[in-house]
């Protein structure tokens, strides 16, 4: 299960990655493995999603939340 | 004056480092709440308690020492490089104590450069509000260095954390935060060893960054990378073992000494208002009608303080007629630089509050949801979210737009928004709009509420919305992209806007549209004024003979004498010589030479046409009475049909022709300055000239 299948309001944890480049900006930005992101919103279009995580809002792509796995 | 020690000022972006900064220095510039507002290096003097200067260096907000974008890169070489005259004694590192986590990750990498490190743990009272508890003591402890509680914005705890500047030490005490070694052991032993580095972090950072930064020889770069391969260092595996190990650092310091209550209160009030903000349905609805409440407050707030500058200087070139001897002299400096100068000068409302608008939009926060909103609906065209606030600000200038388009990392978006940014109808182009529109589109209503005038008005804009966009798509077919496009951005808590700073804004922004728009005009009056009073040879005389004969002296009233003898004189000058040798280029699209006149001097800055057009059409007095020109051009006839020279084709293959040309020399000169080629500002002069033409072409001959 992937960041991007999860809707508004639901919790998980980051497990791993699946693409190395973007792992390190999302490590950067507080996306950690064992770190927990809940889903707060989905832009109007559908895509960007935002997100909560360390405290703080995050705003990223669908296709980058994809690559982002949960436990 | 030199300071007697040097202080950089580091920290995440919206941590307010700027309102520090301004605080500390008391110097102001623009601060936003959008990430990486401020670009460019700023530097300010401090006095400190003890009478000592420090000179406060304002470094762009970054995440990590790892560069993303163009800006946040000067962050590592700005520290880094011992030899620059601007490295820092020490580093004030602000940290946002309600999102110290991702805060700290910067900090412990500054840290392990090991040069003196303050913390400034701003915000501290909305940490407090939200029910966050801060062991400070232990916290200073555990980081080995010192940490002063401030809130930049109510001018809190600064004093102290003057103090603390001046009892700083000269060698750096901060606490070890991971072990570097074990990320690289023998890269960073052989690096340290051939390059004499006491500092592993140093070394490591070199691995990653030797391409990058200046203060190595290309041979030091070489051998670097020679030893990388040897050592088969990744960089980006590098990287992400070094952020892990760092936020494991930072999770057993924050357990020990910061307690965080499971929800915070800040977030849901910011959390309301998203709800609303960025509604599915509401939320895109609710950006067009602040774009709308935009314009609307542009044109209808500035209509008022625009007259008046414009019968400020009309009285003023008035006065100075009357006072000065008449003469070639008062004529360049009266006709030529004042009447250039008005030009500029009414626009500074419009400029103004324009820039009010965008700040306050940058500074709650609401700027970031814009971009948050339209990304995928830049992305189609090859564009991306961050790519919408030049858009927008192209609506007053592009020049401060492209620089800010320095925001956007990835280096094809980034050049595409560049690209496009000067297509967007700037201020510069609304009063030939007003203009031509008032001399060919008849002022009556249709469909009870919409004014035909008003309509062929916002059709241009959105007409050149959609040129912008239309380009851009074609420009990402073309260019190929050196890197991935990603999205990952902050979206800061929405904060209320600081007044002092949108005043500032409104300030800086209009001054540096007034010094940069008037040397251009001014340069422009001034050479079209001469090539326009004088000609080559002795034709001017000749004139003056013919009309001393009592055919024409007497039976015309003496104004009409002037006026024809002027006419005369400017169509045997240099500069009518000028549009009779264009003229051939121009014919197809319905211009005469007096208008190609106009055409060239427009390359300089698009404001000019309208001067250009009143001298042509030797409108007597006041150059900015848009209703006499229009009179005069609407009056024109061709000599040869004895049509009027404004149709209804001719206007628009005028507007269309305004509408795409890249006629802003200090549009041309900030894109070479961002983009660092000439290829740039050449290939978008070319293709925006090109399209011009084209279009000119296309709307005469289909509108005659």
């Amino acid at each position: 299960m992937t960041l991007s299948e999860l809707v508004p309001g639901e919790i998980g944890i980051v497990k791993e990655f699946t693409d190395l480049e973007m792992s390190v900006k999302l490590m950067e930005m507080g996306c950690l493995p064992g770190e927990s992101i809940t889903v707060s919103r989905v832009a109007p279009l559908g895509d960007p999603i935002a997100i909560n995580v360390s405290g703080y809002q995050l705003s990223l792509r669908k296709f980058e939340a994809s690559t982002i796995i949960l436990q | 004056m030199k300071a007697d020690i040097r202080v950089a000022l580091v920290g995440n972006p919206n941590t307010g480092k700027s309102t520090l900064f301004n605080t500390l220095t008391g110097l102001n510039q623009k601060i936003g709440n959008f990430p990486g507002v401020t670009v460019d290096k700023k530097t300010g003097i401090c006095t400190l308690p003890d009478g000592r200067t420090a000179e406060i260096i304002d470094l762009p907000g970054t995440y990590s020492l790892y560069p993303k974008s163009q800006d946040e890169s000067i962050v590592f070489s700005v520290l880094a490089d011992k030899a620059n005259a601007h490295t820092p004694d020490l580093v004030v590192v602000i940290i946002d104590a309600t999102n110290l986590k991702r805060n700290l990750l910067l900090y412990s990498q500054v840290a392990d450069l090991k040069i003196p490190v303050i913390v400034a743990l701003n915000m501290i009272d909305l940490s407090k509000k939200a029910g966050i508890t801060i062991d400070i003591d232990l916290f200073a402890k555990k980081l080995g260095v010192p940490v002063i509680p401030i809130s930049a914005r109510k001018v809190e705890g600064i004093d102290k954390l003057k103090a603390a500047i001046g009892f700083a030490n000269k060698i750096a005490l901060q606490e070890p935060s991971i072990d570097v070694e074990a990320i690289a052991p023998q890269l960073i032993a052989q690096i340290s060893e051939e390059l004499k580095l006491d500092n592993p972090y140093f070394a490591l950072q070199l691995a990653h960054q030797h391409e990058t930064v200046k203060f190595l020889t290309p041979q030091q770069s070489d051998r670097i990378e020679e030893l990388e391969k040897e050592f088969s260092f990744h960089s980006q595996k590098a990287q992400g073992a070094e952020t892990i190990a760092r936020y494991s650092f930072i999770n057993d310091l924050l357990y020990d000494t910061v307690k965080i209550p499971e929800t915070a209160k800040d977030e849901t009030v910011s959390n309301k208002i998203d709800k609303v903000l960025t509604h599915r349905v509401f939320g895109l609805f609710i950006f067009l009608g602040i774009l709308l409440f935009m314009f609307q407050s542009i044109f209808s707030w500035s209509a008022y303080p625009m007259e008046k500058i414009g019968d400020l200087f009309a009285w003023a070139q008035n006065f100075l007629h009357q006072v000065l001897p008449a003469g070639p002299l008062t004529g360049l400096v009266v006709d030529g630089v004042l009447g250039g100068l008005s030009g500029v000068m009414v626009f500074i409302p419009q400029i103004a509050i324009l820039f009010a608008f965008i700040s306050i939009l940058e500074d709650t926060g609401y700027m970031s949801r814009v971009t948050f909103m339209m990304d995928k609906l830049m992305r189609k065209v090859g564009l991306n979210g961050k790519s919408v606030v030049p858009l927008i600000g192209g609506f007053a200038c592009a020049v401060p737009s492209i620089m800010s388009t320095r925001t956007i990392e990835n280096w094809k978006d980034r050049m595409i928004t560049i690209m496009v940014t000067p297509l967007v109808t700037c201020s510069a182009r609304l009063p030939i709009y007003v203009l031509l529109i008032g001399l060919v589109v008849p002022n009556r209503n249709v469909w009870w509420v919409f004014n035909l005038q008003g309509l062929a008005l916002t059709g241009m804009y959105i007409f050149s919305l959609i040129s912008a966009v239309v380009v851009a798509f074609a420009f990402k077919l073309i260019l190929q992209g050196r890197e991935r496009g990603y999205f990952i951005m902050e979206l800061p808590v929405y904060r209320m806007p600081r007044w002092n700073n949108v005043a500032y804004s409104m300030y800086d922004r209009s001054k540096a549209f007034v010094l940069q728009a008037g040397k251009v005009i001014i340069a422009v009056s001034v050479i079209l004024w001469v090539l326009a009073s004088y000609g080559p040879g002795d034709r001017f005389a000749k004139i003056e003979q013919k009309y001393k004969q009592p055919q024409y002296a007497q039976k015309l009233k003496p104004d009409d004498l002037t006026r024809a003898i002027n006419s005369e004189k400017l169509e045997n000058s240099y500069a009518g010589a000028l549009g009779h040798f264009i003229e051939p280029a121009i014919r197809p699209l319905g211009f005469d030479w007096k208008i190609g006149i106009a055409l060239i001097t427009s390359f300089a800055a698009r404001e000019v046409f309208v001067g250009t057009m009143a001298t042509i059409y030797s409108v007597d007095g006041n150059a900015e009475k848009i209703e006499s020109v229009q009179k005069k051009m609407g009056s024109a006839k061709n000599p040869e049909t004895g049509k009027p020279v404004f149709s209804l084709a001719v206007a628009f293959s005028l507007m269309m022709f305004y509408a795409f040309a890249m006629q802003c020399a200090s549009t041309v000169a900030v894109v070479y300055r961002e983009t660092k080629n000439w290829r740039w500002p050449a290939i978008q002069f070319a293709y925006m000239t090109i399209l011009a033409y084209a279009a000119s072409l296309l709307a005469y001959n289909l509108l005659k």
